[in-house]
């Protein structure tokens, strides 16, 4: 399953040298790690992984909401239609009590492994 | 629970599709305008703001098409998608499409349902624990078959062969079942008390024999089948202890046998009772010395059926002084030993062999002509292959498309065999004689359904992807050119040697079916020795008629009187066996000549008789008297031959007169006082005809089952009811058991040749089609192919006839090579067919030139279409096309 495959429209010439797509599965931690935070719709969940990466993290929209979907179903998250600021519709996610531990767990993995790298690296140096 | 989610989810997306793409449509503009408000609202233009937005996430199609398909419903939905293609490519083709469906379902069912029916017979174990063990051992006659032993011989094997856990002798029993104003007649044994410890089964409810019962005078005990009990009795569960009247003596109930239990020495015995017999050796008149018996054993755990036959035989040839046996029981032949399941599904086996044979020949024909289309199919489809590939369809993409039509066309056969394998099974289990298969436990093989819809559909996929297999490597550019050259040349020879093959089965299962008609044509031209036309026949039982030898004498004189009474009847008799009715009664014989030894001289068919039913059976006399009402009680005991015995007894003197002994006993002789044609008594094709007919009233003791023989003026069988009544206004007590015009009976004491001869006929048919179809099908394909080549030649002056002929000997060397092969192999195979052929050799070369000749027909019918199609082929066009 593809989390994010890059797109022949997206130009990348465009972007600034260091932007990057989110690397091969670390897309469905960020969204469970943003929706820890508050409830937010899809493009709110794209902008706050951008901005808290400093840019760093481009999200593309169809990797994004496949990615919700499929955690939806996995039964991490939930879904619903809400009114927003500018009264128009959108699709809430939240985290549920299952995508909870599954953040908790994904995160200690996360430091467990890029700890290891870092020691790797740091041994090389 | 997350997989019930993912259902769940997934069935939404299947059932509200439009509103799921609704939504996702929605979800994503709302993203993209976001995005474009964001920018906006930090100073840029809107028009600049969309033109940044759709350059960086394009204008929301691919994500739209990307969170769209998630999910397994959309694997659903492409498959789906693929198979509607599919069906619409099949039913442009529906030559193709119809022919392959059949084909496949009429070999699928086909097989299916003869492996249903045999499976049980052939393969299945015997439903007992360590069956294996238990063994079947009988007596043997001087040539070595095995006859029925005497409860002589059983004694002595149980106490000195030591082989046995147990060892036990039963008989056939049909005792009459009555109450209140009704009798049936049912299908029973008599066993030792050991006989369901040899099977180790005990009974459901109750109790097994006690073995102290097991003696002359012991108590009447009886063990009932779970279905009697069921039927007759309303599975009544304190019926244990209670009595039922079976032949006019009451039997306690010990026990009834579970619904699972099946009797292996005769699938039809619904009742049990004990033997009863003498436990120690007794005098050589008794009925402990008479052949009636059979008997099986379980063998001691450890010990192999070779150590146990050769304990037996070491048994057989050394008799022991407390064992003394009687010349008819000396087992000088030594014993035969075999195991129940063999014992149990002898008569059947070859009769197996041969319908799986059958169906695994036409399965195989099935497959062969599904490919030689797949594989013409693929031929033509070479181009389009080709055209889609330089289109941009990947190989995977292809391969897809190709399997999912190859699957659909397996899927509908299998459809067509699973629809057909049903009533074929019916069908099969209705026209089958009882010994074959056991109705009640046949139901529809899953396995065999299995494997006969993996193998097909295991080809189709394989030759169904051929043409992307066949491309791999190869350029679409150069697909597209050779399309209309020569590079199908490789499959076409393909073809036709699967055709070869095609031809060659045909003519095997040809072969077979030819040589069971000609048996059986030949069986039924036989003279039977008497003359059945419009002679109806009734079984009449009187097993539960009181004590006495003069009640029965009376009955039978009452009924028949009754039964000429009734208007219409032309004549009437009685007679204690039947011919090709299964009874087979036979005495040995002693001349009345001093110095003769008893039972000596042979031994013959036994007919009590009364006056009247050599007349009514149209046996025609050669000399001397029939027997008449002088031949009473009173009179002095008379007797006609038939005329082999006349023949062997008296080669050179005139029977007439001389005088003869029935087996044991010593008393008065017959006198011979007149000799009639042979009749054929077991089977029309048994060449043994020995017999004598004495009067019933002069046999020293009454048949209680005896055959009212009947011919009316008119249609007898109309009278049927009428006679029914007169009998039962005689006494309602006494059942009539079978009713049958004896032209029917004729007619059924062959089911068993007859049912495989009509099954391999089918079969035969079916396959000569599917042959025909198979050379129609590479015969108008290589017309298609070779368009350019027939266009040239006949551009250079080739007549009409040339193509004409050039096309028929294309089909007729095909032919030619299958049926060369096939009657090769036919000439081998027939030998699983021997025992069931009658008087006509497995090489009959009538019926090999039959079949030649017939499947040359075929031949010549499958390429006349595509020879004069060739011959029409205008040389111009085809030219200009390519």
């Amino acid at each position: 399953m593809p989390v994010c495959n890059r797109h022949e429209s997206f130009g990348t010439e465009t972007l600034p040298p260091s932007n990057t797509d989110v690397i091969q599965g670390t897309l469905d931690m960020l969204i469970l790690k943003t929706l820890s935070l508050q409830p937010l719709h899809g493009y709110g969940i794209a902008r706050r992984i951008e901005q808290v990466s400093r840019e760093v993290f481009r999200v593309n929209p169809g990797s994004l909401l496949t990615a919700l979907k499929r955690l939806e179903r996995a039964g991490l998250l939930a879904s619903s239609w809400k009114q927003t600021e500018n009264g128009r519709r959108a699709k809430y996610y939240a985290l549920t009590p299952a995508g909870g531990r599954r953040l908790e767990h994904e995160t200690e993995e996360w430091y467990r492994r890029s700890a290891a790298v870092g020691r790797l690296l740091g041994a090389e140096g | 629970m997350s997989l019930w989610r993912h259902i769940r989810l997934g069935l939404r997306g299947l059932m509200h599709h439009a509103e799921v793409a609704e939504k996702i449509d929605e979800e994503v503009r709302h993203y993209l305008d976001q995005a474009e408000a964001e920018l906006v609202a930090s100073g840029t233009s809107p028009e600049e703001a969309r033109r940044t937005v759709r350059l960086r996430y394009g204008d929301g199609l691919a994500a739209r098409e990307e969170v769209g398909s998630y999910g397994w419903e959309n694997l659903v939905v492409s498959v789906w998608t693929d198979v509607r293609l599919a069906g619409r490519r099949l039913v442009r083709d529906p030559g193709f499409s119809v022919i392959a469906v059949l084909t496949l379902g009429l070999g699928i069912g086909a097989t299916t349902a003869i492996v249903s029916a045999v499976r049980p017979v052939l393969f299945d174990a015997l439903p007992y624990l360590n069956a294996n063990r238990i063994v079947v051992v009988a007596d043997r006659s001087e040539d070595g078959t095995p006859v029925p032993v005497t409860f002589g011989t059983y004694l002595e094997v149980r106490s000195r062969s030591g082989s046995f856990d147990e060892l036990a002798a039963y008989k056939p029993w049909q005792p009459t079942l009555t109450w209140a104003q009704d009798a049936e007649r049912l299908e029973g044994q008599r066993v030792g008390a050991e006989y369901f410890g040899v099977l180790g089964a005990t009974p459901f409810l109750g109790a097994g024999f006690d073995p102290e019962a097991d003696r002359p005078g012991g108590p009447d005990l009886v063990i009932l089948s779970h279905r009697l009990w069921a039927l007759r009795f309303g599975s009544d569960p304190t019926i244990v202890g209670r009595t039922v009247r079976l032949d006019g003596t009451a039997f306690t109930v010990t026990g009834v046998m579970g619904p699972n239990f099946e009797n292996a020495t005769a699938p039809l015995a619904t009742v049990w009772s004990l033997l009863q017999y003498e436990p120690v050796p007794a005098s050589f008149d008794s009925r402990e010395w008479g052949h009636h018996l059979q008997m099986f054993g379980r063998l001691k755990a450890g010990l192999g059926l070779d150590e146990a036959y050769s304990r037996i035989e070491a048994v057989a040839a050394n008799p022991a002084p407390d064992f003394v046996r009687p010349v008819w029981a000396s087992l000088k032949a030594g014993l035969s030993i075999r195991s129940l399941r063999e014992s149990a599904t002898r008569d059947a086996r070859p009769t197996m062999l041969v319908l799986l044979g059958a169906a695994s020949l036409l399965l195989g024909i099935a497959c062969v002509n599904l490919t030689i289309l797949l594989l013409a199919r693929g031929a033509r489809r070479q181009g389009e292959i080709a055209m889609r590939m330089a289109l941009g369809a990947s190989r995977s993409r292809l391969a897809r498309y190709l399997l999912t039509e190859s699957l659909v066309l397996a899927a509908l056969g299998a459809g067509v065999g699973v629809i057909v394998a049903q009533p074929a099974l019916a069908g099969l289990l209705a026209v089958s004689p009882p010994s074959l298969a056991q109705t009640d436990t046949v139901g529809l093989d899953v396995g065999a359904l299995l494997v006969a819809v993996v193998l097909p559909t295991l080809i189709s996929v394989i030759f169904g992807l051929g043409p992307v297999v066949v491309r791999a490597g190869r350029t679409p550019l150069r697909g597209i050119q050779s399309t209309h050259r020569g590079s199908i040349r490789g499959t076409l020879s393909a073809r036709r040697a699967l055709v070869v093959t095609e031809v060659a089965f045909a003519a095997v299962l040809l072969v077979g079916a030819g040589l069971l008609l000609r048996s059986t044509q030949r069986l039924f031209a036989i003279e039977p020795g008497f003359d059945a036309t419009g002679v109806v026949v009734l079984q009449v039982s009187t097993t539960a008629l009181g004590r006495g030898d003069d009640v029965v004498h009376r009955f039978y004189r009452e009924a028949l009187e009754a039964v000429r009474d009734v208007p219409g009847v032309r004549a009437a008799g009685v007679t204690s066996q039947l011919p090709l009715s299964g009874d087979v009664d036979m005495y040995g014989l002693t001349l009345h000549e001093p110095g003769r030894a008893l039972g000596g001289d042979g031994s013959a068919y036994r007919y009590a008789v009364t006056p009247g039913y050599l007349d009514v059976m149209g046996v025609e006399l050669m000399q001397g008297r029939h027997l008449d009402r002088r031949d009473d009680d009173a009179a002095s005991r008379a007797a006609v031959v038939s005329e082999s015995l006349a023949r062997r007894l008296f080669p050179y003197d005139d029977p007439i007169g001389s005088r003869l002994q029935f087996g044991a006993a010593i008393d008065r002789p017959y006198t011979v006082v007149g000799v009639v044609e042979d009749v054929k008594q077991e089977s029309l094709g048994a060449v043994e005809a020995e017999a004598v007919y004495v009067p019933s009233d002069q046999w020293h003791w009454a048949d209680r089952v005896r055959w009212i023989v009947v011919q009316a003026n008119g249609d007898t069988e109309a009278l049927v009811p009428s006679i029914r009544e007169a009998i039962r206004r005689v006494d309602p007590n006494q059942p009539v058991v079978r009713v049958q015009s004896m032209t029917d009976l004729v007619a059924r004491s062959e089911t068993q040749r007859r049912f495989v001869s009509t099954v391999l006929a089918a079969f035969a048919m079916s396959a000569l089609l599917l042959a025909g179809v198979g050379l129609f099908g590479v015969l108008s394909g290589s017309v298609t192919e070779r368009a350019r080549e027939i266009g040239v030649r006949g551009a250079l002056g080739a007549s009409r006839t040339d193509i004409v002929a050039l096309v028929i000997r294309n089909g007729i060397s095909i032919t030619g090579l299958g049926l060369v092969v096939g009657l090769g192999a036919a000439a081998a195979a027939t030998e699983a067919l021997s025992t069931l052929l009658f008087d006509v050799s497995r090489l009959d070369p009538l019926t090999y030139l039959g079949v030649f000749a017939i499947l040359s027909a075929v031949a010549l019918v499958a390429c006349w279409v595509p020879a004069t199609r060739a011959a029409r082929l205008d040389p111009a066009s085809t030219l200009r096309a390519s």
